[in-house]
């Protein structure tokens, strides 16, 4: 049986009480017994008490998927990237340095690539996946669109991430506030009030000073 | 001679605390259970409904029961890990005597022999120097039935007034302060009216750590429109993201009371009908808190002014609102003072008795509230009686078929029976879910104390830190090996359910107490063949009392998701929400919603006084304890869980970077705290999250780690509560590692 369609996993992160609930429960988990998949970290506990608890992001073009040489990672139709197959798996680790998430862990000891498969046979069985049922805080929710939706009315889910060039959606949504935007890394997004940047000039022609944004011209020399 | 037999190491090294880990069967993925058994968690008062994998007389591991309405199958790491109790290398299968040639100093004993000179060495002491030579200490985590036969053991049994109890150490506060404001020691609401109130004000409650499941209907309340104002020394994982966070400076929670109430009255932020109508004793209280102006309010709690003026202000208008508080306020010489500081700004606000108009205190044991009923507490009959009470001892009498005039008066607290031995006053001692060498104060004093006694007995699955002393200790069982009922943190009287047998010589507890009470010559009320025919008389003993049982039955309570007290008839619901109109209330009959016979509830004047011990040029630094999340009270069991153990393998001494700097301590080096009683050499911890005058320990650990060597036995004149959450230190970077760095393993 395959995961429910209308089934997704959030992450709340502003929820998180670091409390590890989640990683114990994952080391209970029939697939991987004894071994967790979850990443729980102290962002900086000098400062903050703040921890943030990261499952697989279940990428809708898997990255860990692409680069895997041996085709031991697949993305079965429900939108689940499965952990790797035993017998395909070559321990390269190349997943584990491409995944933008950080998420597939190496298990030298089996030379095995291990990660969250989002309990897939809990969740493919129609349960929740196991750090999702006992989070205390429901930092860690799987359910419905309407659900969420009807439990969280101050935030709203996001699946759109960028790493570099690379643009990612994935079936794991990350609640975000809901009246807030989503931050841009680059600058020149608030430096202009049209919606299109104006063109950049890079010569030194000074009749287009003003419509569009002056580099500071450097010397070719 | 109740002196540890040999060396603390080479009994550790014997006995434990030794790591437990998934192996086996648990960790075979093809296998299946051969049932799945409905319970709740063993540790705190949320009482999580969880199901325990049994294969083979083994708890393999759990699933999580989502049908249970508290939880809905949310757990805490103690939650997941709790089956790894279970088929613990350190578990006492037989009886073991102090034997100090033996390995470990203890050698085993055949049962019948650990009962008969367990008798014998009572009736000795009795036959000596009277019947109050012997005490007994019980536990707020044993369910109902046993801690109302421990009870019923001290008072009919060996007839003795010193039975206590270690509840004394954690609920004790909240309950004075509830009787004598609403005359009812219990949660007023169910956790449902968290949701939807406007305001939650949580004063001295790490839930996120404490009460982790409570966590969820916070943030749930906050979902719907809730400001969150958390009152802590330390920024506490709730408190990191709440709207309003309120550092109060250890000790004075009871001047912010005070002055958030004179706020409260400047501003006309009451709700003066229901003052008028429902309560006594406004008047002489707005007079009392008169002098707690903003500044000096700000300046008693170290709290600006603009964050106690905002809170008052949210708290002054709010239309609905829930306020908890846990042992933060509560675990201190002026614990009930503060208590009804709390209370006092609920009844000004009219908001109680209503949905979403609600107050709380947060029992920390499992069955800290059913503890607390039925009659294991010194002064203390089922039903919540009175010991003094003539009415009540009859009623009681009645039920136990002895004569009124046969049961003892009154006896003392926890820590005075401590006082007693002392004095050669209690010369004989039996312990059951207490481990009071980890969990009292001044623990070196505790130690010298047991070293006293001419004979100590205790009961236990393990041999807990306090146990080493023992002459004989009877193995005793896990609360997956019994069944009975427990009352959780909203008043909600569930069912623990059987999952396993006791392994070798290992009996249920209520079987242990009854084989002494044949032992002595005494079986006369102690010949229950199971658990609920104890639950049956204890519904007798409490039918009438405030804490009513007498309505409540096991199939109830499993066709229900458990049963709330009061439950006069077998017919009636329960009670989830008190102070209801029309709900049962057998003190006010109708003539009011509260338990004092006008039906009012009473304000009280709470003044402020500073803690016992003040800081000074010596000992310049606030100490203060609590828990985390993996590990749970003096640690008997979560320290012999390794996956636990791994989260928060030692103690540490949060300090703020600020006082570190002035001392030059770094982040891991080796501190030493010092007090008046004792010192503790700690790695530091040095966190933004806690005031820079503050330093915390929590207390889970034993010996040298020991956050209690440090702590003050001073106690509330009212609740006897110890003050662990304040005290005088100095601290000071350690010139060296404490030579339990080599020797010992982290959880040792």
């Amino acid at each position: 049986m395959p995961v429910p369609a209308d089934h997704f996993f959030f992450i709340d992160p502003h929820r998180c009480i670091g409390c590890e609930a989640c990683v114990q429960a994952c080391t209970e988990c029939d697939t991987h017994k004894g071994h967790s998949m979850i990443h729980l970290e102290y962002v900086d506990r000098h400062e903050s008490p703040q921890t943030f608890p990261v499952v697989c992001m279940h990428c809708d073009s898997p990255t860990c998927a692409e680069v895997c040489p041996a085709d031991a990672i697949k993305r079965t139709d429900d939108g689940v990237v499965q952990s790797a197959r035993k017998p395909r798996c070559i321990a390269c680790n190349n997943c584990v340095l491409a995944c933008p998430f950080g998420v597939p862990k190496m298990h030298t000891g089996m030379e095995l690539m291990m990660k969250c498969d989002m309990c897939y046979d809990r969740s493919s069985e129609g349960k929740r996946p196991m750090c999702a049922t006992v989070c205390p805080s429901q930092a860690l929710f799987y359910g419905t669109r309407e659900q969420i939706e009807q439990l969280r009315p101050r935030s709203r889910p996001i699946n759109e991430f960028h790493f570099g060039q690379q643009t990612i959606h994935t079936k794991v949504r990350m609640m975000v506030p809901r009246e807030s935007a989503v931050t841009h890394l680059d600058v020149m997004d608030s430096m202009f009030d049209a919606d299109a940047p104006p063109e950049i000039d890079n010569t030194d022609d000074l009749m287009l000073a003003g419509a569009t944004f002056k580099l500071p011209v450097v010397s070719q020399r | 001679m109740a002196q540890q037999p040999i060396a603390t190491l080479d009994i550790i090294q014997h006995f434990g605390p030794h790591l437990a880990y998934s192996d086996g069967a648990r960790l075979d993925r093809g296998l299946d259970p051969d049932r799945l058994v409905k319970t709740h968690c063993c540790f705190c008062g949320q009482q999580c409904g969880l199901q325990l994998k049994v294969k083979d007389n083994e708890v393999i591991g759990f699933e999580p029961w989502d049908e249970f309405p508290f939880n809905q199958g949310m757990l805490c790491p103690k939650g997941v890990k709790r089956y790894l109790q279970g088929a613990h290398p350190d578990r006492l299968v037989s009886a073991q005597e102090r034997a100090p040639h033996a390995p470990g100093g203890f050698a085993p004993l055949a049962y019948d022999a650990a009962i008969e000179r367990t008798a014998a060495a009572i009736h000795r002491i009795q036959q000596a120097h009277g019947n109050g030579a012997v005490g007994v200490l019980s536990g707020a985590s044993l369910t109902t039935e046993k801690a109302y036969l421990m009870g019923k053991f001290a008072r009919v049994c060996l007839k003795t007034p010193y039975i206590d109890y270690n509840g004394r150490l954690c609920m004790v506060s909240a309950g004075v302060g509830n009787k004598k404001a609403f005359g009812i020691d219990r949660a007023a609401n169910p956790w449902s009216d968290i949701i939807g109130a406007e305001v939650v004000w949580i004063s001295g409650a790490n839930i996120a750590e404490c009460a982790p499941i409570t966590t969820n209907y916070v943030w749930q309340a906050r979902e719907q429109g809730a400001k969150i104002i958390v009152v802590d020394p330390r920024i506490t994982p709730l408190a990191r993201t709440c709207d309003l966070f309120l550092p109060v400076k250890p000790g004075r929670d009871i001047a912010l009371f005070n002055g958030i109430l004179q706020q409260m009255i400047e501003h006309d932020w009451l709700d003066h009908a229901f003052i008028a109508e429902q309560t006594v004793g406004f008047d002489a209280l707005a007079e009392a808190v008169r002098e707690w102006t903003l500044p000096r309010t700000a300046e008693v709690t170290g709290i600006a002014e603009r964050l106690i003026r905002q809170a008052a202000e949210w708290w002054g208008l709010a239309k609905s609102s829930f306020l908890m508080h846990a042992r933060g306020i509560e675990h201190h010489s002026h614990g009930v003072q503060n208590v009804l500081g709390a209370i006092n700004m609920v009844l000004a606000s009219g908001r109680i008795g209503r949905k979403n108009c609600g107050y709380a205190t947060i029992t920390g044991q499992a069955n800290g509230q059913g503890g607390r009923e039925h009659g294991q507490k010194c002064d203390q009959l089922p039903g919540a009686r009175d010991l003094a009470n003539p009415e009540h001892r009859a009623h009681v009498a009645k039920v136990w078929d002895v004569s009124p005039d046969d049961l003892p008066q009154p006896g003392v607290d926890a820590y005075e029976m401590f006082r007693k031995i002392e004095r050669g006053e209690i010369r004989g001692l039996l312990s059951i879910c207490f481990n009071p060498l980890v969990s009292l104060p001044d623990s070196n004093y505790v130690a010298r104390m047991l070293d006293k006694l001419d004979f100590y007995v205790a009961i236990d699955f393990f041999l807990n830190d306090t146990a080493r002393h023992a002459d004989i200790v009877l193995p005793g069982s896990l609360q997956e090996e019994d069944e009975g009922v427990v009352a959780q943190v909203e008043g909600r009287v569930i069912k623990i359910n059987k999952a396993v047998d006791p392994p070798g010589d290992a009996r249920q507890d209520w079987k242990i107490i009854q084989d002494l009470a044949k032992a002595l010559g005494r079986p006369h009320g102690f010949t229950f063949h199971n658990p609920r025919e104890i639950f049956d008389e204890l519904r007798r003993a409490s039918q009438g009392g405030v804490a009513d049982y007498y309505g409540i039955t096991w199939e109830k309570i499993e066709q229900n998701y458990g049963v709330f007290w009061p439950c006069p008839t077998e017919d009636h619901p329960g009670t989830p929400r008190l102070f209801e109109r029309g709900s049962h209330n057998p003190i006010a009959n109708g003539a009011g919603p509260f338990y004092f016979p006008d039906g009012k509830a009473r304000f009280h004047v709470a003044p402020y006084s500073p803690p016992t011990e003040e800081t000074d040029a010596e000992y310049p630094v606030i100490f203060t304890t609590g828990r985390v999340v993996s590990q749970f009270l003096s640690g008997t069991q979560t320290r012999r869980i390794g996956p636990l153990v791994e989260q928060y393998p030692e103690p540490r001494v949060e300090i703020h970077p600020q006082l570190a700097a002035q001392l030059e301590i770094n982040d891991g080096d080796w501190t030493t705290v010092t007090s008046r009683r004792g010192e503790i050499t700690l790695r530091a911890q040095v966190v933004k999250t806690i005031r820079p005058d503050t330093v915390f320990v929590p207390y889970h650990w034993a010996g040298p780690k020991s956050a209690n060597r440090v702590t003050i036995a001073a106690q509330d004149p009212l609740s006897k509560i110890p003050e662990y959450k304040v005290c005088a230190v100095r601290v000071a970077k350690a010139a060296a590692p404490p030579d339990y760095a080599a020797q010992l393993e982290p959880q040792q």
